[in-house]
Formats: C-alpha cells, sequence, structure tokens
C-alpha cells in the first residue's frame, strides 16, 4: 500500500487476539435500548430489513390468498368490490415497495461492506435512517390498511379515479403521503450505496473485480435517485389536488389524467428493474460457487445490468400503448421494449454456460437459484410479447401481464432471495440451514409457482381482464382459476416451510464455520457471524476471486486477509480512489447513533399532521426533524469535521 | 351465429376482421416463439444440471475442485446473436403489423361515439344530420364488412375499450378523444368489457357488439331512430308515469318527458340483451331484480334503490317490457 496519500501511514499487523479484542471495543453496539436505537452496524441494520421485509412479504401473500379464494370460481362472494379492491392494492403495494426493494437492500446492506473489505457503509447513519423510515413508512401506510382505508386505485393509482371526487376517504392519502415518506427512505438507502461503491472498496478491488450483486445494487441505486424524485413528485401534486383544489390532473381545468402516467411509468418501470437487478447479481455470484468455477463472461455480464438499467429508462410508455398515442412514438417504445430483451439473454446464456461449462454441486441454493433460469426466460418472453404494440393491445390489463409481472417478481426477485438466504444464512447466523427440508422448501415453491402461474397466462389469453373482483360463468375463465388458486396454496405452505426451516436451524442447523461452500469473495473469509468490526486489519485485493486465487491462478499477487494496515485509533475506515481502489482517505466512523430514530419520529408526526390536517401536528413535525438534523450535523471534533481537529 | 366458440368469447387467439387478422397472426407467432425459448431453457438448464452434476454431495462442496473452467464466452457470441435476429424480425414484424392496422382500409366508415361511464357504456351513432343521430347503451350494432370509427370518450374516469376478437384496446381518457376502429367480416354476436381499472364495478362493465348483414342493421337503425310507442293499457300509462317521475332525471325515454342523460337510454332498452352492463338478461326477472335493488346485484352502482311498491314496480316493469 502507498500511503503518500493519507494523513497518517497505518501500521501493518497481523490479526491477533488482542487486536480483535481491541476493535471490538472499538465496534461493538452498545447494550440496552440505545443501542437498539442507535445503532449503525450495517449487519444488525441488514438483518433488520431483511426481517421486516419479510415480515411485510406474508402480509402481501395473506393478501394474495384471499383474492385467490375469490377468483377460484366465478361469482364469489367471500369479498365485496370494495374490499377486493383495497386487497389487490395492499397486495401490490406491499409486494412492490415494502417488500421486493427492502429485501435487497437487505442483502446490500448486510453484504456490501464484508464483498467490499470494508468495515461499514459510507454513511453508517445513513443506513439506520434509510430502514427507521423504510419500517416507519410502511407502518403509516398499513395503519390506513388496518383503518379500512389502505390504497383502493392499484399500485399504479391511476388518476382521475384517485382524485377526490370518485375517491374522497382517506385511502389516497395515506398512500400518497405514504410513498412520498417512503420516498424518502429509498433516497437515503441509494445515495449510501452508490457512495459505498466507489469510495468503500478494499486497496486493489478495482471496478473490474467487484462482485456483479454489487453492479446491481449500484445500477439499481443510481437508477432510483434519477426516478424516484418523479413519483415522489407525483404524489405530492396528487395530495396537493386533493386537499387544496389543485388541478394537474383536472381535465375540466386544463389537467392531463395522462401526466401522472408518464410521471409514475417514468419512475416504475426503471423500478421494476432497481428490483431483480440485485437479485440477479446474486445469481450471477452465488450460482458460480455450486457450479466451481467463475461465472461465465464476467464483464459482458456486468455491462449488461449497466445496459439494462439505461435502456430501462426508455421503455416506460410500454404500459402506455393504449393511451391513444401517435404511432411514431409507440414504434421507438416498442422497439426499446424488444431491445431490452438482449442483455437479459446475456446474463441468462452467461449462467446456463457457466452450468454446462462447470460441475455442479446440487444444494438447494442452487435449486432456487438454477431454477430462477428458466423462470427469468419465462417472465422475459410475456415481457417481450407486451412491448410488442399490437400484441400489447390485446395483452395488457389481462391476466397474461399478470402471469409476466409474478414470474417477474417471485422468478427474478423471491427465487434468488431465497436461493440468497439459504447461502448466506450461515453467515448471518454461523448455522446451515437444513438441506433436506430445503428440498422440500424448493420443489414446494417451484411446483406451486408453477402451477399457479403458468396458468395464469391462458387466462389472459382467454381474454380475463386484471382487476376484476368477480367474473361471470361462461367466460371459460373458472377452471383455469381454480387451478390458479390451487398452486397459490401450494406456493405459500412452500414459502411457509423455508420460515419453519430457519426457526429450526437458527437453534439447530449444522454450524457453519467461516466458509462452509468454500466461496470465493471476501465476506468468507470472516467468522460467521462476522464480527462487529467485519475486517480487523483492512484487505489488499488482488483478483475478482480472493479465496479461489491460488486454485485458479490468474493473478500475479495474492490477496491479504490475515495481514494489513490496522486502523485503531477509533471506529476508522479506509476510503479509496473510485476506479482502481487506490487508498485516498482514513475516515472517522459515527459511534451508535440515535438521531436517524429520532428524525423518523418527527417525520413521521409530520406526516401524521399532514394527513389529519392538523397543521400544527405537521409544523411540530417538520421543526422537530430540522432540530434533529441539526444535533446529527453538528460538526464533531472527534469525526474530524472541524477545521484543525487533531488527526 | 355466436362468436362465442369454444366458450371463451373474450379469447384473442384468434379474430374476425381486417383489423383482428394481422394482430392475431403477430401474437401466435410472438407467441410460438416465446413457447420455443422458453422450451430450450427448461431443457438445456436441467440437462446441463444432470449431465455435468458433481459427484460430490452435499456437505462435501469443498471435495469438488474448483477450476478456472474451459472457456465459454463464445456461448454468449452465439446466444446473443440468435436473439438479435430474432428480436429483429420481431421488431419489423410488429411495426408492419401497427402500419397495417392503424387505419382502416377502404369503404367508408360508420362512426360511433363510444363514452365509458362508471360503469356502463353509453353509444352515440354520428350522423350529419341530426334526425338520424340516436343514443343507445353497452350493446352496439354494426354492419358486417363496414369499417367502423369509434371515437372514445370519458365522463368521469379512465375506462378502456375492447372486443378481444375485433380489436384490442383503446382507452377512454377524459379530457381528450380517442379513436380506434374495427371491423366485422362475419356476422354474430362479439363480447366487450372494459379493461381499465375504474373502481367498484369495474368487474362488471361489459359490453356487446352484434355484427349484422347491412340491410338487418339498417332495419335496426331505422328501428331505434323511433321514439317509444305510446302505453296502449292503463297499466303500462301508470308504469310510463312512474318512469318519468322516478327514472327521467337520469334516464331518457325518447317521446316522453324522461329525458337524463347521466344513465342508459331507455327508448329501446327490450332491444338490447343485457341490463346494467351485461350483468342481468332482458327479461321480465332481470328488470324487476335491476329495478327493486340495484345495490344487491351491482354493489356501487350510480342506480339509486327507488322503494316502489309491489304493483309500481309491476307497472313500470309492463311499461318498459313495450320500449322494443
Amino acid at each position: 500500500m502507498t500511503a503518500t496519500g493519507l494523513e497518517r501511514t497505518p501500521e501493518i499487523k497481523k490479526v491477533t487476539p488482542e487486536l480483535a479484542r481491541h476493535m471490538e471495543e472499538l465496534w461493538k453496539t452498545k447494550p440496552g435500548l440505545f443501542g437498539f436505537l442507535g445503532t449503525t452496524d450495517h449487519k444488525k441494520i441488514g438483518i433488520r430489513y431483511l426481517v421486516t421485509a419479510f415480515a411485510f412479504l406474508v402480509a402481501g401473500g395473506i393478501e394474495a390468498l384471499v383474492m385467490r379464494v375469490q377468483l377460484a370460481q366465478p361469482n364469489e362472494h367471500l369479498v365485496g368490490p370494495a374490499a377486493y379492491n383495497q386487497l389487490y392494492s395492499t397486495h401490490g403495494m406491499t409486494m412492490i415497495f415494502l417488500y421486493a426493494l427492502p429485501i435487497l437492500s437487505g442483502f446490500s446492506n448486510y453484504l456490501w461492506p464484508l464483498l467490499f473489505g470494508a468495515r461499514d457503509m459510507a454513511f453508517p447513519r445513513m443506513n439506520a435512517l434509510s430502514y427507521w423510515i423504510f419500517l416507519a413508512s410502511g407502518v403509516f401506510m398499513y395503519v390506513g390498511v388496518a383503518m379500512g382505508a389502505g390504497p383502493n386505485d392499484g399500485w399504479f393509482n391511476y388518476v382521475p379515479y384517485a382524485s377526490l371526487p370518485y375517491n374522497p376517504g382517506l385511502n389516497e392519502d395515506f398512500y400518497s403521503l405514504g410513498m412520498i415518506f417512503y420516498g424518502v427512505s429509498t433516497t437515503v438507502g441509494a445515495v449510501n450505496f452508490v457512495v459505498t461503491f466507489l469510495k468503500m472498496r478494499a486497496p486493489g478491488m478495482s471496478v473490474n473485480r467487484v462482485p456483479i450483486f454489487t453492479w446491481g445494487t449500484l445500477t439499481a441505486s443510481v437508477a432510483n435517485l434519477l426516478v424516484v424524485p418523479c413519483v415522489s413528485l407525483a404524489f405530492l401534486m396528487l395530495w396537493l389536488e386533493r386537499q387544496f383544489g389543485f388541478h394537474f390532473f383536472d381535465p375540466g381545468a386544463g389537467g392531463q389524467p395522462i401526466l401522472w402516467q408518464h410521471l409514475f411509468w417514468m419512475f416504475g418501470h426503471p423500478w421494476v428493474y432497481a428490483i431483480v437487478l440485485p437479485a440477479i447479481g446474486m445469481v450471477s455470484d452465488g450460482l458460480p460457487v455450486f457450479c466451481r468455477r467463475p461465472i461465465v463472461g464476467y464483464t459482458v455480464v456486468s455491462l449488461a445490468t449497466v445496459a439494462t438499467m439505461i435502456l430501462g429508462f426508455g421503455v416506460w410508455v410500454h404500459h402506455m400503448f393504449a393511451d391513444g398515442l401517435p404511432s411514431l412514438a409507440l414504434s421507438f417504445f416498442s422497439g426499446a421494449s424488444i431491445i431490452i430483451v438482449v442483455p437479459s439473454a446475456v446474463s441468462v446464456i452467461a449462467w446456463t454456460a457457466t452450468i454446462w461449462t462447470g460441475r455442479p454441486v446440487i444444494t438447494t441454493a442452487f435449486l432456487f437459484f438454477a431454477s430462477m433460469i428458466v423462470l427469468f426466460v419465462i417472465g422475459g418472453v410475456s415481457g417481450f410479447m407486451t412491448g410488442s404494440v399490437p400484441v400489447d393491445w390485446q395483452l395488457t390489463d389481462t391476466y397474461f401481464v399478470v402471469a409476466h409481472i409474478h414470474y417477474v417478481l417471485i422468478g427474478i426477485n423471491l427465487f434468488p432471495v431465497v436461493g440468497g438466504i439459504y447461502f448466506w444464512f450461515p453467515k448471518f447466523t454461523g448455522r446451515l440451514l437444513d438441506e433436506r427440508l430445503g428440498r422440500w422448501n424448493f420443489w414446494t415453491m417451484f411446483i406451486g409457482f408453477n402451477l399457479g402461474f403458468l396458468p395464469m397466462h391462458l387466462s389472459g389469453l382467454l381474454g380475463m381482464p386484471r382487476r376484476i373482483y368477480t367474473y361471470p360463468a361462461g367466460m371459460g375463465w373458472g377452471w383455469v382459476n381454480m387451478v390458479t388458486s390451487i398452486g397459490g396454496f401450494l406456493f405459500a405452505i412452500g414459502v411457509a416451510l423455508l420460515l419453519v426451516n430457519i426457526v429450526i436451524s437458527l437453534r439447530r442447523g449444522q454450524v457453519a464455520g467461516p466458509n462452509p461452500w468454500d466461496a470465493p469473495t471476501l465476506e468468507w473469509s470472516v467468522s460467521s457471524p462476522p464480527p462487529s468490526y467485519n475486517f480487523a486489519v483492512i484487505p489488499k485485493v488482488e483478483s475478482r476471486h480472493p479465496l479461489w486465487e491460488d486454485r485458479l491462478e490468474e493473478i500475479e499477487g495474492h490477496t491479504r486477509v490475515a495481514e494489513g494496515p490496522v486502523l485503531d485509533h477509533s471506529k476508522e475506515a479506509l476510503t479509496t480512489t473510485i476506479l482502481d481502489a487506490d487508498p485516498d482517505l482514513i475516515m472517522k466512523m459515527p459511534e451508535d447513533n440515535v438521531a436517524p430514530f429520532i428524525l423518523t419520529c418527527a417525520m413521521s408526526l409530520g406526516f401524521t399532521g399532514l394527513l389529519v390536517h392538523l397543521w400544527w401536528m405537521a409544523a411540530a413535525g417538520g421543526v422537530l426533524s430540522l432540530v434533529s438534523l441539526a444535533v446529527w450535523l453538528w460538526p464533531s471534533r472527534r469525526l474530524a469535521q472541524v477545521s484543525g481537529a487533531p488527526l | 351465429m355466436m362468436h362465442w366458440a369454444g366458450g371463451t368469447p373474450m379469447t384473442y387467439l384468434y379474430g374476425f376482421g381486417a383489423k383482428a387478422y394481422p394482430v392475431v397472426w403477430l401474437t401466435w407467432a410472438l407467441l410460438g416463439l416465446s413457447i420455443f425459448v422458453c422450451l430450450i431453457f427448461a431443457i438445456l438448464v436441467p440437462w446441463g444440471v444432470m449431465a455435468r452434476k458433481s459427484r460430490s454431495v452435499f456437505g462435501a462442496i469443498t471435495t469438488e475442485p474448483v477450476s478456472r473452467g474451459p472457456h465459454a464466452v463464445h456461448w454468449i457470441t452465439i446466444g446473443v446473436a440468435l436473439t438479435v435476429v430474432a428480436l429483429t424480425a420481431s421488431v419489423v414484424g410488429t411495426v408492419a403489423v401497427l402500419a397495417k392496422v392503424s387505419h382502416p382500409g377502404a369503404g367508408r366508415p360508420l362512426t360511433i361515439e363510444v363514452t365509458g361511464e362508471q360503469w356502463w357504456w353509453k353509444v352515440r351513432y354520428d350522423s350529419d344530420s341530426p334526425d338520424q343521430m340516436f343514443w343507445t347503451a353497452n350493446e352496439i350494432h354494426i354492419p358486417v364488412g363496414r369499417p367502423v370509427r369509434v371515437k372514445l370518450m370519458s365522463s368521469d374516469v379512465i375506462h378502456s375499450f375492447w372486443f378481444p376478437a375485433l380489436t384490442g384496446k383503446t382507452d377512454a381518457i377524459p379530457g381528450q378523444t380517442n379513436v380506434t376502429w374495427l371491423e366485422a367480416d362475419q356476422a354474430g354476436r362479439y363480447r366487450g368489457q372494459c379493461t381499465e381499472y375504474c373502481g367498484l364495478q369495474h368487474a362488471h362493465m361489459a359490453m356487446e357488439l352484434v355484427a349484422d348483414p347491412p340491410a338487418r342493421f339498417e332495419a335496426w337503425r331505422q328501428g331505434q331512430l323511433r321514439n317509444a310507442a305510446e302505453p296502449a293499457t292503463p297499466q303500462a300509462m301508470h308504469g310510463q308515469a312512474i318512469l318519468v317521475k322516478s327514472c327521467g332525471a337520469c334516464h331518457t325515454v325518447r317521446g316522453t318527458l324522461a329525458g337524463g342523460t347521466t344513465a342508459p337510454d331507455l327508448t329501446h332498452v327490450m332491444s338490447r340483451r343485457t341490463i346494467a352492463a351485461g350483468v342481468l338478461p332482458t327479461t321480465s326477472a332481470g328488470l324487476s331484480a335491476w329495478i327493486a335493488n340495484p345495490q344487491a346485484v351491482k354493489p356501487g352502482t350510480k342506480m339509486p334503490t327507488l322503494y316502489l311498491s309491489g304493483p309500481e314496480l309491476t307497472d313500470l316493469r309492463t311499461y318498459m317490457e313495450t320500449l322494443r
């Protein structure tokens, strides 16, 4: 390591028990309530994200099961139209916003610093803030659901149906404010990921050596930074229109309902990629471990991730093909929506080639990752079909699209996520999940999912519209829906088996050791679960596969994890340069801090005030937010934020 | 002839008319290509797993050695090349079909104006002379073999107009007029439904389209232009009086004082196969059930309960049954 750029030259030491104890003292979360509310440990925050997102998955799943009973036969009366409309809208909101992204943020939060050889995320307190706001906004929206005022206009929330004259209840106010609140969490989290990727990688981990999973989260985060403002703005406009009679979307006063759709889908389509790209990255990293070889085509697969995201900004109009837009515009978006298949094809072929040129060891994690390839293809080609304008005029708003989105969100998000749980659970907890139960878990989920959702393509092709609370007999949809409902319940049993496996294995699972899969990346070089400081000395990375490099014979040097520069004056971390990851700066990391939690409470108070029109409460929330921000941001000598501070 | 073959009236896997044929062809082509690609991977992945499976069982993953593996980037090169060929063909097909179905072919089109309402369809037959114009609801009649221009509007929220066997969807959006077209080359009855979520009774916003030979269509049109017949019996006269008083603020019956426009024109309600946008058949029982308790039939409908007495209901129904 060249020390020239650094403010001091750290000592090079071997990892010793004394050093480990010293680091533990510096980094461990304080006990008690303060520690619980104030922790900035990315691993604790990551686990919280995972658990919370999974709880929302279960809630959304129960909503889905009620709907599947209602739709199993024609003219069912389990729920009425008002309840059904809230159910399907809440299901969408829950799965897309409160499960799909946060679960991936959980993995990213837990794993990124470990994958990068870093001690924490770039902004640990912002990390805590993004979690607390995610939790608070999710609770905020679910309070509405519990009051019977959940969203009732779909997750897409089209106006004018969402406008006051057609939707006078609190439903849309909960959803609008909740989504604006939630957007803060996404934005804060995305900033943290981008900066962490750019600055927190261990020395030597140049951008062409990072795990592909981190490429996925990075591109998703960049996309979110660019598009979340669209949807926050849209919901703010809707809220203003509903409260104060603004006319953004009111055609009677010169407004435009289509404006909502543009703003929503400019956000919505990139978002759909944002909630699959990190999961795709998990497969790109996890699958090769079990194939006992590096992934085929690391560079093209990484670039394909980036290409998907860039093209993903230019396809939003394919949600609006039936809006009556001019044919020329439709042709452009149709072409873009079809061409975006290419980068996905790159990944799919790369994984298949990795299997064919590797020696797959069949574990439960491998089964989830490998089956995801086929599910990805099914979800991909159905998406490709909706990209073709004349065909989409038939497919859109039928169950074909419902089938498509579930192959995408379950196939490309949930399957990799469950595979990721089997893969990283030993790292999170120190124990392996049970493999025998794992097989049952996998096959129940896989068969249930395909039994449930493959026939949905058919109900779509038979013309069954989406978002209908019931349907008449004589349409030919009855038996298909019955099969779908049966498959749905089987799938739910599969998910329940995962929870059972987790509960059992937490107590009785086989002890894993640091690297049970003999995997190549840095998180497996530390103990399971990792110590609070992650790495006692700063690793020096020399290849893409630090723990395989002696066997792959692909490099000149050797990655060092057992000996290296010690940064132990306080909670310290090392930042590196953006591309080559040369040492750049010694960073003082903040201690545990309750400011993010208090800020979240203040914001919750403010949003509640806005919801119920208690303006003094909204103002109080705003003032308290500013105060807690000021406390948080007050320059601290210990963090070397005051000029002339002792180093 | 009913085009409800196979018990699946809403499918678009086959269609009728100049607009439907190219789209049906493209749908099958893309569907076939998609299924083919799915089959390739559904075979390739498990085959690869079984063919290359490590002999190590779980617990012994570390016994399977790690290697760089053979160079395999050519898989990606070849795969992407094949993908690009298939995608390019699909884009060309898409644009060609789009151009073909964007505008109706030769022939003077019939123009109708369809307005989406929560939760029914208002239909107006356009004409240059006002006396040739008329309104109906939820049931569209067209002549076979003649292109039909459909001007789409909405009076409240967004709806979507869709007759799967004849044309794909076009949204009816408040504040703008979208234009689509369709053509039936075979006589028959086709089913359509709203496909943009529009609130409580989105599920019950169906419509039907009857394609008739031109002469029969013309006879229907002439019939629709007529005012309602005068009631012939005292019971029907009483029924008419109830209709004007209780229904006339929302419904129109031409030739009477009932002139409301926020609900379906009832002048020839008995000529339509269903009422309440496809929910009930237009029979005595259907009419009674609907008028007596519309909220039980279609929860949330804008049709209020009228609280008529039994005899009033009977008289009203008796009069309505003359509206042919």
